[in-house]
């Protein structure tokens, strides 16, 4: 198979998944941000920390209001995490392998782009922001069943498997990192919005149902964190990513490097026990983590695309 | 009864179907019975059906717009065929043989020796002002002395049923996919008419193409490594290279998937590492294919790619520079060309050309112009053509400007009556003018012509301009076996 191709097929799963995970993000950040106590509002600007891009919002904009964050997210056209930028770039990588990916799927990607752009403002809107954001999320899982269902499953499907749980495995991350940092200090008054927030994060990652049934425990910090980073069955979870790639790097060429590299990230992410039940230590272990998936991005890159 | 060919009229012009008002040709004769039967609906369905088949079967071109960058247009297909008698093809097939033959060693003497104008048959001066000569590729060898293995050859027939070359693409020819989509088109729909009559196939075209590329292969081992290489998805014909490549099995690259290593080999970038290519079908241009050598801006080519073809390690189809007898102005002396590499005279009539870059001749184009043609020596598409008779004074005016200024870059032809074939418009068949462009395959030890090859129709009414970018469309083309008929 021509590296080009397989990079196609490989970033166009990943900016798929990346528009439903900021689609997931917004739409719980919303909830959220209802349910909170008037004043104690983190906002919008930890949804844009989690995304990193930061530094390159303030260069457009002076404050986190909501209306401008939303624009931001959904339709902002040069920003890599935006909604129509990530479905727009689906689509420019679905389009040069249109005799790769079922013409089905590529219709898919196709229409959802253009449902995306022509409501985007339904998306800004508290009314319309739910429907918008549904389709955007049960768009993209469409087209994930569609490939699943009627592609080859050939090396082809294996760079499409792991783009999209290479994007997965660091939006998991990000929303550890970010949300557990800006979660509210503890503190006895506000102890049932800190099991909100805790929510919040499992929501993100439509986790919620899934960690009620693994632990049956009341949501809590340590669980929480746990469950999204070790857990091995559940699809968002880090460790169960790590598991899904290294199923498709087993079946390419030249994979000893990826594997080792991956190894390597899977060891460490398993002895998480400790480094999670603090904050500062957390964020460090985190960081960790996100430079052995760059490292794992920069191999699979370098081997295969190059 | 919704086609009644007594009431079509081909007063004027010569109808590649029907006669003289109700009597089909022999050749065309069961076909049109068949669509005499036909009933209104019968034939709205059948339009339908065919449109149908296009949108399902994907068959599109691209045409790119500012606003909504490339849209993908359904290719505008005719439902009636144009049908030409066997016994007719073959002579033109003999034609077009002895053209591309002849051109071909018209090439590879312009790269060498140059003989031809040694011996005064065609003048220096028309290389030196050539904007296809390539002076890179002097002294090169391809195999067998092949340069134009894929030509496509526009012919016309004129009021008088005589066959022309109006023009001959050795460049990168496209509409070849076309040509069977259509017919897998018109199978679908009728496929009973298939069934009653002799009607020649055109489906070994991709195999035939295979093969041709093969033989060119520098390694001589059992599956040599073919690449079609393109500029990219927003080419208009983007669609026939990704369709020639998965007919024939071989890869669709891009130049940036190509890369030419210190051995002066070309590889390609494979998820298996670097593997080795023998042949390249490019359908870039000449000025595209390497940075190195050509354009040096160009990011669709391969730089190394000239330096590995000098060296023999890859073919190139067509090879750099057999552009240069695309030229309109070198087209005029195809005649001669014939005459003095084959020593045979040519089967098929080149259109009457005036070179403006002989000044009689230009006073004569400047005198008629209203009478005339004008197209530009190098362009293609029917882009910058005057139509003489249908143009404004101004127009004509401005073009007699352009010619003065630059007399080598025109040429002139008179405005041929072109044929027409029934087409419909709206449920009835009306006259609509066409032309056919066959595609000639050589190779070192065979030349091969496409049965027929593609018909393209203008479909706007006393329209001429038949290229899809401009309003035309197309018909599937029957070879009828009209032996005993």
């Amino acid at each position: 198979m021509l590296s080009r191709v397989a990079e196609n097929i490989y970033w166009m799963a990943r900016y798929i998944e990346r528009a439903e995970n900021t689609a997931r993000l917004i739409m719980v950040n919303s909830n959220l941000l209802m349910d909170l106590p008037r004043g104690v509002h983190p906002g919008w600007q930890p949804i844009i920390e989690i995304l990193g891009c930061e530094e390159y919002y303030l260069q457009q904009h002076e404050d986190f209001n909501e209306r401008a964050v939303l624009k931001f997210l959904i339709a902002n056209a040069s920003s890599t995490s935006s909604i129509l930028f990530s479905l727009q770039q689906a689509r420019e990588n679905a389009r040069t392998i249109r005799d790769i990916i079922p013409r089905e799927a590529w219709e898919q990607v196709n229409d959802l782009y253009m449902m995306a752009k022509s409501n985007a403002v339904s998306g800004y809107s508290k009314r319309g922001r739910y429907d918008y954001l549904k389709k955007i999320i049960l768009g993209a899982q469409t087209i994930t069943g569609l490939l699943a269902g009627t592609m080859l499953h050939d090396i082809g499907y294996d760079f499409l498997r792991m783009g999209r749980n290479l994007e997965r495995a660091e939006m998991t991350t990000r929303i550890l990192d970010v949300r557990s940092a800006n979660l509210l200090p503890e503190h006895e008054g506000l102890t049932p919005f800190e099991n909100i927030q805790w929510m919040s994060v499992l929501k993100s990652l439509t986790a919620y149902q899934m960690y009620r049934r693994t632990i049956q425990v009341r949501v809590r910090r340590k669980d929480v964190l746990k469950f999204l980073l070790k857990d091995k069955s559940f699809p968002r979870s880090f460790y169960h990513t790590l598991l899904e790639v290294k199923s498709c790097l087993r079946e390419l060429p030249r994979n000893e490097e990826a594997i080792a590299k991956l190894n390597e990230v899977g060891k460490k992410v398993l002895r998480a026990d400790q480094a999670i039940l603090q904050q500062d230590e957390l964020h460090r272990f985190i960081d960790e983590l996100q430079l052995g998936l760059a490292e794992l991005s920069q191999a699979i890159t370098r081997i295969y695309f190059q | 009864m919704a086609i009644r060919w007594g009431s079509y009229r081909v007063r004027g012009f010569y109808d590649e179907l029907i006669r003289v008002a109700g009597r089909p040709r022999p050749a065309a004769l069961a076909l049109c019975q068949y669509l005499r039967n036909l009933t209104d609906n019968e034939l709205e369905e059948y339009k339908t059906a065919a449109e149908m088949a296009i949108s399902v079967m994907g068959i599109t071109f691209t045409v790119y717009s500012e606003e909504e960058g490339s849209i993908d247009r359904a290719w505008p297909f005719d439902i009636i065929p144009r049908v030409i008698p066997k016994s007719e093809w073959m002579q033109v097939e003999q034609g077009l043989k002895q053209r591309v033959q002849a051109l071909n060693l018209f090439i590879d003497d312009i790269y060498h020796d140059q003989n031809i104008v040694k011996d005064g048959l065609f003048p220096a001066s028309l290389l030196e002002n050539s904007v296809n000569f390539r002076k890179q590729c002097v002294g090169i060898n391809p195999p067998g002395g092949i340069w134009a293995h894929i030509c496509g050859s526009d012919l016309v027939r004129d009021n008088n049923g005589v066959i022309y070359v109006l023009e001959d693409n050795l460049r990168v020819p496209s509409g070849v996919s076309y040509m069977l989509e259509n017919r897998l088109v018109m199978k679908r729909v009728f496929p009973d008419l298939f069934e009653n009559q002799n009607i020649m196939p055109v489906d070994d075209y991709p195999s035939q193409l295979y093969d041709m590329l093969a033989a060119l292969s520098p390694r001589q081992i059992d599956q040599p490594e073919i690449v079609v290489l393109t500029p990219g998805i927003y080419n208009s014909a983007y669609f026939e290279h990704a369709y020639l490549a998965q007919q024939m099995g071989a890869e669709l690259v891009e130049g940036r998937d190509l890369v030419v290593e210190k051995d002066d080999c070309v590889y390609m970038r494979t998820v298996d590492g670097l593997a080795r290519v023998d042949v390249i079908y490019r359908r870039i241009d000449d000025m595209f294919l390497d940075p190195e050598v050509f354009d040096p801006d160009s990011y669709l080519g391969v730089p190394g790619l000239i330096r590995a073809w000098k060296a023999g390690n890859v073919a190139l189809a067509n090879a750099p520079g057999a552009g240069v007898a695309d030229d309109k102005v070198v087209y005029s002396y195809v005649p001669e060309i014939i005459r003095y590499y084959l020593d045979q005279e040519p089967l098929i009539a080149n259109v009457p050309t005036y070179r403006c870059f002989n000044k009689d001749e230009k006073e004569y184009v400047l005198e008629h112009i209203a009478e005339l043609v004008v197209k530009p020596a190098n362009e293609s598409g029917g882009y910058g053509m005057l139509i003489g008779p249908q143009a404004t004074i101004k127009e004509r005016e401005s073009f007699k400007k352009l010619i003065q200024k630059d007399p080598r870059n025109y040429i002139a032809q008179p405005m041929l009556v072109l044929s027409t074939a029934p087409t419909m418009v709206n449920n009835r068949v009306e006259p609509r003018h066409l032309d056919l462009r066959p595609f000639i395959l050589s190779s070192p030890n065979d030349i091969y012509v496409t049965t027929g090859g593609l018909t393209r129709v203008a479909l706007r009414k006393g329209s001429t301009v038949v290229n899809s970018s401009q309003g035309g469309g197309s018909k599937d083309t029957w070879i009828v076996d009209d032996e005993g008929l």
